[in-house]
């Protein structure tokens, strides 16, 4: 492939983000679009069992919040969470394999694809309900703040969340208590299969209700990683330096509909293709060969990945179900179900 | 030894675990400044400061969603919700998100959380105010269910709630908040899942709970005195982890059961007792099981409505005293 000529309206060498950071962030952007395209075909044939809601089109978001966060820092999803648990290192085939409901699942097939978790990655939950989570990543961060830990919690939830009482509830006690958490909507324009501008007062879904917390207004592309990593990176040194909660709407899209049993035909001819010209993913490889980076090191991302990808989709295929033994396991902390003596 | 009303015996059991352990915090509506509406938290926040006392505003998704992300990161949150009416308004973390994290990620996720809530009937607040909810609770897989019904049991379950690694909802009576009695003095733990025999009794078996002990109490003995029976009551204390054996051990000695619940009648905690009676003692009965229950009808305000439809002194005695035809 050849490389495109450097603009020379980038100056390199006052870039705030860097060679090594912007290879990162097209490392996590590639392989969130590569598992998650996986995951569809794996539901195609059938190997993707229940429901799966896919962040294709979304991956910048991901992408620019993990490369913003230190070790440590919590990160609590939604059912539309497997981006979130790529970005922060949770192998490809532990993901795929919760998604196909095998015993190398991330939660060996108990959890499903709604609710990936890894606490050793910082992954404390995607939560299957809508709001839930919000006021949980409160409750980490008041932690935080208790013990005078540094990590932060950011909480990401889609544009319907905006319109639930845990939203607000959680903004609300985030910003009274100061806490160190930070709230990303991910505004794909549609609640499930609804438009969100027709059952929402407001244009901005999220960061138009800030002000009710006293909290700043910010609105941002939402498929450019640099400018997440930016906003991101801003919002985790308020948080960590005890300003309190941030409210971020980034703006995006889904490419594929709500979840694998929707086929998005509630959409209008022309949006998706309009949206598509402004892949994240895309946008991401030129903008790296604009700055004259090396092809090669971009090639070697998107093989590494691919291969990464073939090989966990393999073993996943080869692995078992889960067994029957961990049935009963762990629905109390002493490790069984029992209720009574 | 000290008398203690159940109300001060809820500020000493959070006292003494907020002593003895700096992760556990307490918050809820009105609970510091205000000592709680029922003022069963008075002194908490001049004793252990704003930092660990804290109030919270109307919203109760973000006290119990805020409790539940601080528990499974480390601290161990009590969380008041002022009546037990109102953890219908959030629910979600009670039926879907406390119990079930553990086992969806596959014990990755702790949730070492006691909710505090206000329960029951008695103080005429109508329908929204004073239900007995605690089957709500129990039905739910990975919860753990509370109801002390004595200002000791109160000291001692609490400890025990606070100090188990599960979510436990433990459910304060409001009724009997003024109620006074001995508590021992120093530290008091307790064991969740054990039973007591609050008094014996060869001829029946009598289960309650909470509010209902202290009248089955004052049933059994009119019952004794009256009418020459003598009935053994025994106070569940908690209905998950539930102390079957109890239960059983005392049904094989009377082989007759009788339960007095203040929750409404379908799908109270004594259906599934009952169930589990006729399973696995069928043969220990010398007759039916009988429910002693608040109807299937939502709370009356008026102090004459209320009374009528829980149960009450004369109508346990009644009932007992009719099923054994004595």
């Amino acid at each position: 492939m050849k490389t495109r000529p450097q603009l020379k309206t980038i100056d390199r060498r006052n870039d705030d983000i860097g060679e090594a950071t912007r290879l990162e962030l097209y490392r996590r952007q590639v392989e969130i679009r590569d598992c998650e395209q996986r995951a569809y075909e794996l539901f195609l044939q059938n190997l993707v069992k229940g429901t799966s809601h896919l962040s294709l089109g979304q991956e910048a978001i991901a992408a620019g919040f993990a490369q913003a966060m230190e070790p440590g820092d919590l990160s609590f999803c939604t059912y539309r969470g497997h981006a979130h648990t790529l970005a922060r290192g949770v192998p490809m085939e532990q993901v795929l394999g919760e998604l196909m409901q095998r015993d190398n699942g991330l939660m060996r097939g108990k959890g499903g694809s709604m609710h990936l978790t890894s606490v050793k990655h910082g992954v404390m939950g995607s939560y299957a309900i809508v709001g839930a989570h919000l006021p949980i990543a409160c409750g980490a961060a008041w932690r935080a703040q208790y013990k005078g830990d540094r990590d932060v919690s950011v909480c990401f939830f889609g544009d319907g969340t905006t319109n639930i009482g845990a939203f607000h509830e959680a903004l609300n006690f985030a910003a009274v208590w100061k806490l160190p958490v930070i709230f990303v909507c991910e505004n794909n324009l549609y609640m499930e299969y609804t438009p969100i501008g027709s059952v929402t007062a407001v244009e901005h879904p999220a960061a138009d209700r800030a002000a009710s917390y006293g909290l700043e207004r910010i609105v941002i592309d939402g498929n450019d990683a640099d400018i997440v990593f930016r906003t991101a990176r801003q919002a985790y040194v308020r948080a960590r330096a005890g300003k309190g909660p941030s409210l971020i709407e980034c703006m995006t899209y889904r490419h594929s509909g709500h979840s694998r049993a929707d086929p998005a035909k509630y959409r209008p001819p022309g949006e998706l293709e309009d949206w598509l010209k402004r892949d994240p993913v895309k946008l991401y490889r030129r903008r790296l060969l604009d700055f004259g980076m090396d092809a090669a090191a971009i090639e070697r991302i998107e093989q590494d990945s691919k291969r990464q990808l073939d090989a966990a989709t393999e073993a996943c295929k080869a692995a078992p179900p889960p067994p029957a033994d961990i049935l009963t396991t762990d629905v109390y902390a002493d490790g069984g179900w029992a209720w009574r003596n | 030894m000290a008398e203690l009303t159940y109300r001060d015996a809820v500020a000493r059991g959070i006292a003494q675990e907020m002593a003895r352990d700096p992760d556990v915090v307490f918050l809820g509506e009105d609970v510091a400044g205000a000592g709680g509406v029922f003022k069963a938290t008075v002194g908490l926040l001049e004793q252990f400061g704003p930092k660990r006392v804290r109030d919270t505003p109307i919203s109760e998704q973000a006290i119990l969603g805020a409790a539940m992300g601080a528990a499974m990161t480390g601290l161990k949150p009590i969380a008041e919700i002022m009546f037990s009416d109102f953890l219908a308004v959030c629910f979600d973390y009670i039926a879907n998100e406390f119990p079930k994290s553990r086992y969806m990620s596959n014990g990755q996720v702790k949730c070492p959380l006691v909710v505090r809530t206000g329960n029951g009937a008695g103080s005429r607040f109508g329908a929204q105010h004073s239900q007995s909810v605690e089957n709500w609770a129990m039905m739910i897989p990975g919860l753990k269910v509370v109801a002390p019904s004595n200002p000791r049991d109160v000291i001692g379950l609490l400890a025990a709630a606070v100090r188990d690694p599960d979510p436990v909802i433990f459910f304060e009576h409001k009724s009997l908040y003024g109620m006074k009695g001995d508590v021992p003095d120093g530290e008091i733990v307790d064991r969740l899942g054990t039973a007591t025999i609050a008094r014996p009794g060869g001829d029946a078996t009598v289960l309650a709970l909470a509010l209902m002990v202290p009248r089955a109490l004052e049933a059994a003995e009119i019952l004794a005195r009256e009418h020459g029976v003598e009935v053994e009551v025994i106070d569940l204390r908690s209905l998950v982890p539930l102390d079957t054996r109890a239960i059983l051990g005392s049904l094989a000695r009377t082989g007759r059961l009788f339960t007095v619940e203040e929750n409404p009648r379908l799908c109270g905690w004594g259906a599934e007792i009952a169930s589990i009676a006729a399973d696995e003692a069928f043969w220990d009965l010398d007759g039916p099981i009988v429910r002693i229950t608040t109807p299937h009808i939502p709370l009356p305000a008026a102090d004459n409505l209320e009374d009528m439809i829980l149960p009450t002194v004369p109508r346990i005695v009644d009932t007992i005293r009719r099923g054994l035809k004595a």
